[in-house]
């Protein structure tokens, strides 16, 4: 059975599992709030967030827009960065050793102390600032994983394509990049989330300065205004924007492995 | 040359089997006696020595024949794949020589691994193309290839199957279809059906004896079954571990088509015991 339906596959413990600890969360997040009388400007109910997010719906959606397209350009330059220099290391290991520790120093940076950096240098193009900011935060497991997943390529296979004669360039592209392409995948889902919240991070470095509004101006501001319903409703819609993201990561993922990777094998069937 | 014709003809055989082996050579030599054809390949005092210190091969003395169907058991560890790597050319002998009597067949080499190795991406047509695609041949051209060589291995109607939907019988046949859709001379083996349940290790025996007698390769089969190695082949060398080499090496003087008659033959039972008794040797 590979083709359930779409009632079945809402139906299983994948979803109703989750969906169930969601129920139990909110109505315990509505309980705390009505016993103890917690007023809104500490901690907002969940019905008052919603209702927030409905009558702001217009600006605040207005402002995720700015935020996603930071993140979705971010996220592909990681993407095709990460892909295209894990190649290059695998072409020659020298480059790999001269190059890797870089990367790591580049993902072990506090993104908050050097954002403020690039938003300076960059002046003149925040845009470009934002996406680099996000880019640094995405890059790197996109490159970890792809350059181990180029290098996890079985020996017998190998072995094959030794045995036939098989030129660099045919290794690589019937061979390598097949072998890495689950790892690439995997790095892409981590990155998904990361891009999104190296775009906040830098928006909130940004602060107000920046022409164009992001969602993490949109909570700046309601935080000074002591608007706490307005700011978690903001903060809903990250966080939607940001299991969306991971979703659709994970659908393309599974298209893809569908007919081989063990990944992508439904444990049920 | 000189060293191929004493591993083929142990003088210790004869004191073995007695007068029956004398008779049943005369009977069958023509059909199974490698005796004067040519040899292929020719590994002339070879050793290994691999990098970590493990002589994996010590001083080995091996010549396949053409045409016949050679195969090396031996307990585990005891270089029976770096045998057949570096026949392959995977790999070089640390010392000796390993020479190709015929170096037209080197090119016209392929390996069967254990495992199946197939690429999981591939559908089952794509893995049997694999070869011929590395050689640089459109799909046009090797349509016609790839269909006879899924055809000869059973697996007719199973062509857009992916490798993790298929038995480990099926994956076992791909990996074979690979190997001989590019022609091959010769068919390096090691450990095909070792992973396999009984019956369909029998099924699979069966139908590369028959492909073996139809299209005359030379076959190097690496197996741990001595059932299997006598059933099939026309020579079996054993091997010893510690350091591994080469300590015995029996002619299967017996006729094909075998059936199970062969199976169940005093013959079959004198080779096997045979077998056996060098493997406990070479263990030592
Ligand atoms: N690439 C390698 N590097 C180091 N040692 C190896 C390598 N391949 C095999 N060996 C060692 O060489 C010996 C023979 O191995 P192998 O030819 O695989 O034996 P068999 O196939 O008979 O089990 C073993 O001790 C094994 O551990
Ligand atoms: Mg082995």
């Amino acid at each position: 059975m590979r083709d359930k339906s779409l009632t079945e596959k809402l139906l299983s413990p994948d979803v109703l599992a989750p969906f169930a600890v969601g129920i139990v969360f909110i109505l315990g997040w509505d309980l705390l709030v009505r016993i103890a009388g917690l007023p809104p400007y500490l901690l907002p109910g969940p019905l008052l967030v919603i209702q927030t997010l409905i009558e702001n719906w217009g600006d605040l959606f207005s402002s995720l827009t700015v935020t996603f397209q930071i993140t979705i350009v971010a996220f592909l330059t990681a993407a095709g960065s990460g892909l295209a220099i894990a190649i290059l290391f695998t072409i020659n290991k020298w480059i790999e050793r001269s190059l890797f520790p870089y990367a790591v120093v580049l993902q072990t940076t506090p993104l908050v102390a050097i954002a403020p950096l690039i938003i300076i240098w960059l002046k003149e193009n925040t845009f470009g600032a934002l996406v680099l900011c996000a880019w640094i935060a995405a890059f790197f497991p996109i490159l970890s994983n792809t350059t181990l997943g180029l290098n996890s390529v079985d020996r017998n296979l190998n072995n094959l394509f030794t045995l036939y004669n098989a030129s660099p360039w045919q290794r690589l592209i019937y061979l390598r990049l097949p072998s890495a392409l689950p790892y690439f995948l995997g790095g892409l889902r981590i990155s998904g989330g990361l891009s999104l919240i190296g775009a906040v991070v830098a928006e909130f470095v940004a602060g107000t300065g920046g022409s164009k509004s992001g969602i993490a101006y949109q909570i700046l501001i309601a935080s000074y205004n002591l608007q706490i319903p307005r700011m978690f409703a903001a903060l809903l819609l990250v966080t939607g924007l940001g299991i969306v993201i991971f979703a659709v990561l994970s659908l393309i993922s599974d298209a893809l492995l569908k007919d081989w990777h063990e990944s992508a094998v439904n444990p049920n069937q | 040359m000189l060293t191929a014709q004493r591993l083929i003809d142990p003088p210790h055989l004869s004191s073995v089997f007695g007068d029956s082996r004398v008779t049943s050579s005369s009977a069958y030599s023509s059909s199974t006696s490698y005796k004067d054809v040519a040899p292929t390949v020719i590994l002339d005092r070879v050793s290994k020595v691999y990098p970590s210190g493990t002589i994996a091969l010590q001083d080995v003395d091996l010549s396949v024949k053409q045409g016949e169907f050679l195969s090396l058991v031996g307990p585990s560890g005891c270089g029976k794949s770096t045998v057949l790597g570096l026949i392959a050319g995977l790999s070089k002998p640390t010392q000796g020589d390993l020479q190709w009597a015929m170096p037209e067949f080197r090119k016209d080499l392929a390996f069967v691994f254990q495992d199946a190795s197939l690429l999981p991406w591939s559908n089952v047509e794509e893995n049997v193309r694999l070869p011929l695609k590395l050689a640089g041949q459109s799909k046009k051209q090797t349509q016609q290839a790839v269909t006879e060589a899924i055809a000869l291995v059973g697996l007719k109607g199973s062509e857009k199957a992916f490798p993790r939907q298929l038995s480990g019988g099926m994956k076992m046949r791909v990996s074979i279809a690979r190997a001989i859709v590019t022609q091959p001379k010769v068919l390096l083996m090691d450990e095909p059906f070792g992973a396999l349940d009984e019956i369909t290790r029998n099924r699979l025996n069966e139908d590369l004896m028959n492909l073996w007698r139809q299209k005359r390769w030379t076959v190097v089969f690496v197996t741990h079954n001595i059932y299997e190695a006598v059933y099939l082949s026309t020579r079996v060398a054993v091997m010893g571990v510690n350091p591994g080499r080469i300590v015995d090496d029996l002619v299967i003087d017996a006729p094909y088509p075998r059936t199970e008659a062969f199976r169940q033959s005093p013959e079959f039972g004198q080779y096997r015991r045979q077998l056996a008794k060098a493997l406990a040797e070479g263990m030592e």
